[in-house]
């Protein structure tokens, strides 16, 4: 209910270019925080970023060379098994997320992780498995264009999101724009993402109404897709990789925040918040 | 008899018909269709039991022929839109092959875009809705993202009272035919309206009160 409630007063979970001047928001601060300093210069060179998906299509145009790519899946034992993937995609959304980082990152380090493929059945559990292998690795971003709605794996999932939180690899997480309770994207130790009507790649909105933390580029999106090929798309599911691709360029340029400090740099350069963002 | 069986079969009574839940689902379709001024909508229903996306409405195109087709839930954007409970809207989606060849096997045909977002229910995942081929003109708003969550929330919630009634409706069938008469007298009584209703409320209290005694 309170979704709905707040999406009535505020577009929590998106933002038509209308209302944006409805969330303007100042923060003085002694010293100020500004894009240049936050990743200026930075091409998210030495940043790893694993995309947690459908797969990515190593060598497409718009993504480039992958460093390691892995599929998740669970043996008949009932234990996970992480082999690697030479599957490449199967649907074209991992790759889509992929070249969206690429673009804002160039000279980051991507990864993919394939937690999709094996049907709605197991998936849960494969999301999960996908999600604790990418923590172990210490992949400094994590890009989660999905979601769950099984209470039983959003504890489990809480669990993790936290453990990522505290090993500085930063969880972004596509909300929702529906009325549902899913994961993780509701958790405060991730980096939530929903849509904005904007054309910029770099325009982004901090959110003073949580859950949702910031909205980014969401909406009539070129990106990569199979084949080396492009097409146009829109959902929070873009969105989400915008920020992760921003947050690559910050830790490029700055290894030593940690999540907190990124998510505070995040809103000190946020468009509604950083003057002349 | 369990509470369970007895609380399916009064729900079998009064849930009304298939016919009524599939038309309710078709005029979900219908009305996306129209709304968004595209060629056609579906809902897909997800059988858990065979891991399988199921065609449960289909308006516009491949209406005469798609209802009960089936494919794997992992298959094609529909599947991904289920796997991740994420809407997606997809456009000049032509050029991609191998989405292509399998929309095909599924429907007949290629659309040239793509609106799926997934029905969801509390905690369960029922399916998946997709709206084919709006205006290639128009650009993508947020309000028409809003507007496919608000049809999304309508076909959810008509996707499950068609779960609950099929769900009765096996216990009647798979049960010794008890429930049965059960189902008759909570039909029955659905039916009766004013003086009737209360007299009908009457005897049953009566009967109730003299099994309970036994």
């Amino acid at each position: 209910m309170a979704l709905v409630e707040a999406h009535e007063e505020l577009p929590a979970w998106s933002l038509p270019a209308e209302a944006v001047e409805g969330i303007s928001l100042s923060a003085d601060w002694p010293e100020r925080v500004d894009r240049e300093w936050a990743w200026g210069g930075s091409t998210g060179a030495n940043v790893r970023v694993c995309i947690l998906d459908s797969g990515v299509e190593s060598g497409h145009p718009l993504v480039g060379d992958l460093e390691g790519a892995v599929a998740i899946s669970f043996g008949e034992d009932g234990d996970p098994i992480v082999e690697e993937d030479s599957e490449g995609d199967l649907c074209g959304h991992g790759t889509a997320c992929a070249g969206i980082v690429r673009a804002l990152a160039p000279d980051c380090r991507l990864f993919s992780a394939r937690v999709l493929g094996a049907g709605y059945t197991g998936s849960g559990p494969v999301l999960l498995a996908g999600l604790r292998w990418a923590v172990e690795q210490g992949f400094e971003v994590v890009n989660m264009s999905l979601s769950t709605t099984k209470q039983e794996l959003a504890v489990l999932l809480h669990e993790l999101a936290d453990s990522a939180y505290f090993r500085r690899s930063v969880l972004v997480a596509s909300a929702h724009n529906m009325p549902v309770d899913s994961y993780p994207w509701r958790f405060s130790s991730v980096i939530s993402v929903g849509s904005h009507e904007g054309t910029d790649p770099l325009q982004f909105f901090y959110n003073p109404s949580p859950p949702v933390e910031f909205l980014a580029r969401g909406l009539d999106v070129e990106i990569a897709w199979l084949g080396g090929g492009t097409i146009r798309a829109s959902g929070n599911s873009f969105a989400t990789p915008h920020i992760a691709g921003i947050c690559a360029l910050i830790l490029g340029k700055h290894p030593e925040l940690t999540q907190f400090q990124l998510k505070s740099v995040l809103h000190l350069t946020a468009t509604n918040v950083a003057p002349g963002a | 008899m369990t509470e369970d069986d007895l609380r399916a079969a009064v729900a079998a009574g009064v849930l009304g018909s298939e016919e009524g839940h599939v038309a309710l689902l078709q005029s979900v379709v219908d009305v996306a269709r129209a709304i968004f001024k595209a060629g056609a909508s579906s809902i897909f229903l997800l059988d858990e039991d065979t891991d399988e996306l199921v065609f449960e409405a289909v308006s516009g195109e491949g209406s005469d022929r798609l209802v009960g087709t089936r494919f794997p839930s992992s298959k094609g954007l529909a599947g991904w839109v289920l796997v991740t409970r994420q809407p997606l809207v997809l456009e000049d989606v032509t050029g991609d092959a191998r989405f292509a060849r399998d929309f095909a096997e599924q429907t007949g045909y290629v659309p040239k875009g793509l609106m799926a977002v997934p029905l969801l229910h509390g905690e369960r995942t029922l399916g998946v809705l997709e709206v084919l081929d709006r205006p290639e003109s128009s650009r993508f708003t947020l309000a028409e993202s809003d507007l496919l969550g608000l049809f999304a929330n309508q076909a959810a919630l008509a996707l499950d009272l068609l779960l609950a009634a099929r769900r009765a409706r096996s216990v009647l069938e798979e049960g010794a035919g008890d429930e049965a008469v059960v189902a008759r007298l909570a039909a029955a009584l659905t039916h009766l309206e004013g003086d009737e209703r209360a007299a009908g409320l009457r005897l049953l209290e009566a009967l109730a009160e003299t099994l309970g005694r036994k």
